[in-house]
C-alpha cells in the first residue's frame, strides 16, 4: 500500500494546477454519456466496489436514453495494468471514466494527459488534471455517529477498531470514532489492530477474536469482509459494518454500518459532461451530499440513544456538529485544537495522529 | 472461557487449514512431484463446500465435495504432468491461477450469503473443565480430523509397505520403475490425495474460519502451507510445528498490537513468517539430513524407458 508523505505539498500542487485548468477550460456539451468504471475488486464484493457499482447503475437508471450502456471492469490491479485498460476504455469511445480505487491515481493521470477530450473521475486521490476531477467522501462523519453509538453500548468501555492499512482517511475513521465515544463515555478508550489488508476474513476475524479476548464488546472495522461482524454475534458482543450494511451477516451484533453512497455524484457528474458544465473539481462530500447513509439502526438500541444518533446524524448534515470541533487533545493529553476550532480540511487530508483515548502508537 | 483457552483456541483455528494443506503437499512432494497449485486447489475446495453447504445445508458433505473438489483439479494437474509430461512449476503456477478464477466464478451467487458454522463439538461436563476442557473437547470436528490426517500420513509414509513405496519413487523413479513399481499410478495417487487435503484447508475456511464466501479468501494460505512443508524440511512432525507456529505468532502479534504495544504494525504483520522460517531453518539447520528428507527426484520431468 502506497504511503503519502509528501500529501499536503501535492494537494497544493493539484489545487494550483486546477485553477489553471479552470482556467483553460472550456468542455463541449455532449449528446450522450457513455461512461466507464474501472474497480479494484468484484462487483459483488458485497463492500466497496459493489457500492460503486451500485452508484452506476443509479446514474444509468436516472439517465434514461441520455446514457449509452455503461461499460465497467472489475479486479484491477492497481498498477501498469491499471492504466491499460483504462487507455482502452478511452480508446474505445467513452466520454467519462471513474477509476475507484486510490492506486489508479497515476495510470488515470497519465491516460487523462492523453485524452484531453475524455473526462476523468479518480475517487480518493489528489492529483487533478483540466480533464481530471477527485471525489471522495467524509466517511468519518458516519463513524462519528458510530462512536456516539457505542459510547452509549459499551459495558467494558472498551473499543476495538479493526485497521486496515495507517492512512490518513482510516485515522481519521478512528479519531473520529474516539472523539465522539469519549463524548458520551469519557473513560471509554479505543484498541487499534492494523491488519496491512483491505480483505483478508480470516485475518480480520482474529483482529476481532483478539480484540474481544482483550476486553472490547463493540468492533469496528475499516476492512471489507464481514468477517468481524460474525465473530461479533457469534461472541455475543456488537459490531459496526463497512462500506455495506452487514446486518444479514450478523443480525444481532450489527449497531449500524457506514455505507457508501456514490450515485448522485455520479448523476450529478454525467449531467454535467451532458450539459457541457463538467469542470474539473476536487469534491469531498459528506452525508448532506449523499456521499454516505448509515444502514438501519439494530431495534436492540434503545430508542432514546437512536434519537440521539438521528439527532447527530441531522446535526452533521446541517453543520452544527463538527466531527473534529475542538477541544481536542492529542494522546500526551496537550489540547491541540481549541475549543470553537475545528481541524481544517487540508489538515485533515493528513492526519496522522491519534486523539486521547485511542491506545498505542500510530505506525508511521 | 478463560483468555487462555481463548487465545489457544484462536491460535488452533488459524492454523488448521494451513495443516491440511501443507500435509497433503508432503505427500505429493514425498512421491517426487512439485504442485506449485495448493492456493487454487485450495479456493476450488472452498467454492465447492461453501456452495454445498449453501444449496443442501449439510455440513459433512459439503466437507466431502470441498475435498473432492481440491482432488479434481489436481487430478488435470496429474494428467499435464505425468502423463503430457509438461513442466511441474509452470503447471502448478497455472492451477493456482485456474483456481483463482474458477472459484470466483462458481462463487459469484455466493457472495452475500450467511453460512452456519460447523458446530463445535461439546461433551457436557468435560467441555467445560477450565482451560483443558476447551482446549481438547472445544473444537470443530475438522480440527481433529487435520490432527488424525496428519499422525495418519506419518504411519503411512514411516511403518508401512505402501508409504515406503512411496517415498521410494520420490527417491527415484528409475530405480523404482526399474523394480516394477507404477511410478506414475502413484504419483497419480500422491498427487489426488494432496488435492484433496488442499480442498479440505480450503473448506475449513468458509465451513468453520470466516462463515462465508468472498473471491480469493484463501488471501495467500496455500503458499504459506508450500512453504512450510519445505522448511519442515518434508518432516510431519515440523510440519505441525510449523502451521501452528505460525498461527501462534500470527494470533499473538495481534494481541501485541491490541495491547498498545508500540511496535510497527506493518513488522507486526511480517512476524509470522520471520518466525516460523527463523524456527523452522534453526531445528533443521543439518544439511545432511536435509538431504535424507528431501524428496531426490522432485520436480523431475519421469518418462518410463521401454
Amino acid at each position: 500500500m502506497t504511503r503519502f508523505p509528501g500529501l499536503r505539498h501535492l494537494v497544493a500542487g493539484a489545487a494550483a494546477m486546477a485553477v489553471v485548468a479552470a482556467a483553460a477550460g472550456g468542455v463541449q456539451a455532449a449528446d450522450k454519456v457513455k461512461a466507464a468504471f474501472v474497480y479494484v475488486g468484484p462487483v459483488n464484493d458485497n463492500g466497496w466496489t459493489s457500492r460503486h457499482d451500485a452508484g452506476r447503475q443509479e446514474m444509468e437508471k436516472a439517465l434514461g436514453d441520455k446514457a449509452e450502456k455503461s461499460a465497467f471492469v472489475e479486479n484491477v490491479p492497481e498498477g501498469a495494468d491499471a492504466e491499460r485498460v483504462i487507455q482502452q476504455l478511452a480508446l474505445s469511445g467513452h466520454n467519462l471514466i471513474f477509476t475507484t480505487s486510490f492506486g489508479f491515481m497515476n495510470p488515470t493521470q497519465k491516460v487523462a494527459q492523453r485524452f484531453p477530450n475524455v473526462m476523468f473521475e479518480h475517487a480518493t486521490g489528489f492529483k487533478r488534471e483540466i480533464n481530471m476531477s477527485t471525489y471522495n467522501a467524509r466517511f468519518y462523519e458516519g463513524r462519528a455517529v458510530a462512536g456516539l453509538l457505542a459510547g452509549h453500548m459499551t459495558k467494558t468501555k472498551v473499543i476495538g477498531y479493526i485497521g486496515s492499512f495507517p492512512i490518513p482517511e482510516v485515522v481519521q475513521g478512528i479519531d473520529a470514532t474516539t472523539i465522539a465515544l469519549r463524548k458520551v463515555a469519557p473513560d471509554a478508550i479505543v484498541k487499534v489492530i492494523w491488519v496491512n489488508t483491505w480483505v483478508d476474513p480470516g485475518k480480520e476475524a482474529d483482529a476481532a477474536k483478539a480484540l474481544i479476548d482483550q476486553g472490547a464488546d463493540v468492533i469496528m472495522q475499516h476492512t471489507d469482509s464481514s468477517a468481524p461482524c460474525q465473530v461479533a454475534q457469534e461472541r455475543g458482543v456488537w459490531c459496526v459494518g463497512q462500506a455495506s450494511d452487514q446486518t444479514r451477516f450478523a443480525p444481532k451484533a450489527h449497531l449500524t454500518a457506514i455505507v457508501d453512497e456514490w450515485g448522485s455524484y455520479y448523476i450529478k457528474r454525467a449531467k454535467a459532461v451532458l450539459d457541457g458544465t463538467w469542470k474539473s473539481e476536487d469534491v469531498w462530500g459528506g452525508m448532506k451530499d449523499g456521499f454516505l447513509s448509515l444502514a438501519p439502526f439494530n431495534p436492540a438500541i434503545p430508542a432514546d440513544v437512536r434519537a440521539k444518533a438521528d439527532q447527530a446524524v441531522a446535526d452533521i448534515k446541517a453543520g452544527k456538529l463538527l466531527p473534529f470541533a475542538g477541544p481536542i487533545k492529542n494522546q500526551a493529553g496537550a489540547e491541540v485544537v481549541k475549543a470553537g476550532e475545528s481541524i481544517p480540511d487540508d489538515k485533515l487530508a493528513g492526519l496522522d495522529w491519534y486523539v486521547e483515548g485511542v491506545q498505542g502508537q500510530l505506525p508511521k | 472461557m478463560d483468555f487462555t483457552a481463548a487465545v489457544l483456541l484462536s491460535v488452533i483455528a488459524a492454523a488448521t487449514p494451513l495443516l491440511f494443506a501443507a500435509t497433503g503437499e508432503l505427500v505429493t512432494e514425498k512421491s517426487g512431484v512439485l504442485n506449485l497449485g495448493v492456493e487454487g486447489m485450495m479456493l476450488v475446495g472452498a467454492v465447492g463446500a461453501f456452495s454445498t453447504a449453501a444449496a443442501t445445508g449439510n455440513p459433512w458433505l459439503a466437507i466431502l465435495v470441498g475435498a473432492g473438489a481440491g482432488a479434481a483439479v489436481s487430478l488435470i494437474f496429474a494428467f499435464l504432468t505425468l502423463s503430457l509430461l509438461t513442466n511441474q512449476v509452470a503447471t502448478g503456477l497455472a492451477l493456482t491461477l485456474f483456481g483463482v478464477g474458477l472459484s470466483a466464478s462458481i462463487g459469484q451467487g455466493f457472495v452475500g450469503t450467511p453460512m452456519r458454522p460447523l458446530p463445535k463439538l461439546a461433551i457436557p461436563g468435560l467441555s467445560e473443565v477450565p482451560l483443558i476442557g476447551p482446549l481438547l473437547f472445544g473444537h470443530d470436528p475438522l480440527v481433529y480430523l487435520s490432527i488424525l490426517l496428519l499422525a495418519g500420513v506419518w504411519r503411512f509414509l514411516y511403518r508401512s509397505r505402501p508409504g515406503l513405496v512411496l517415498r521410494a519413487v520420490g527417491e527415484s523413479h528409475e530405480a523404482a520403475h526399474a523394480i516394477g513399481y507404477p511410478v506414475i499410478a502413484i504419483r497419480y495417487g500422491a498427487v489426488a490425495f494432496g488435492g484433496a487435503m488442499a480442498g479440505l484447508g480450503g473448506a475449513y475456511l468458509p465451513l468453520a474460519y470466516t462463515p462465508m464466501w468472498i473471491e480469493n479468501m484463501t488471501a495467500g494460505r496455500g503458499w504459506i502451507a508450500l512453504a512450510l512443508v519445505v522448511f519442515a524440511t518434508w518432516r510431519p512432525g515440523r510440519v505441525l510445528l510449523g502451521a501452528y507456529l505460525f498461527g501462534g505468532v500470527t494470533i499473538l502479534q495481534l494481541h501485541v498490537q491490541a495491547g498498545g504495544v508500540g511496535v510497527a504494525s506493518q513488522l507486526m504483520s511480517m512476524l509470522p513468517y520471520l518466525a516460523t522460517i527463523a524456527v523452522l531453518v534453526l531445528i533443521s539447520r543439518d544439511a545432511t539430513r536435509i538431504r535424507l528428507n528431501a524428496p531426490a527426484d522432485i520436480g523431475k520431468v519421469f518418462h518410463p524407458q521401454a
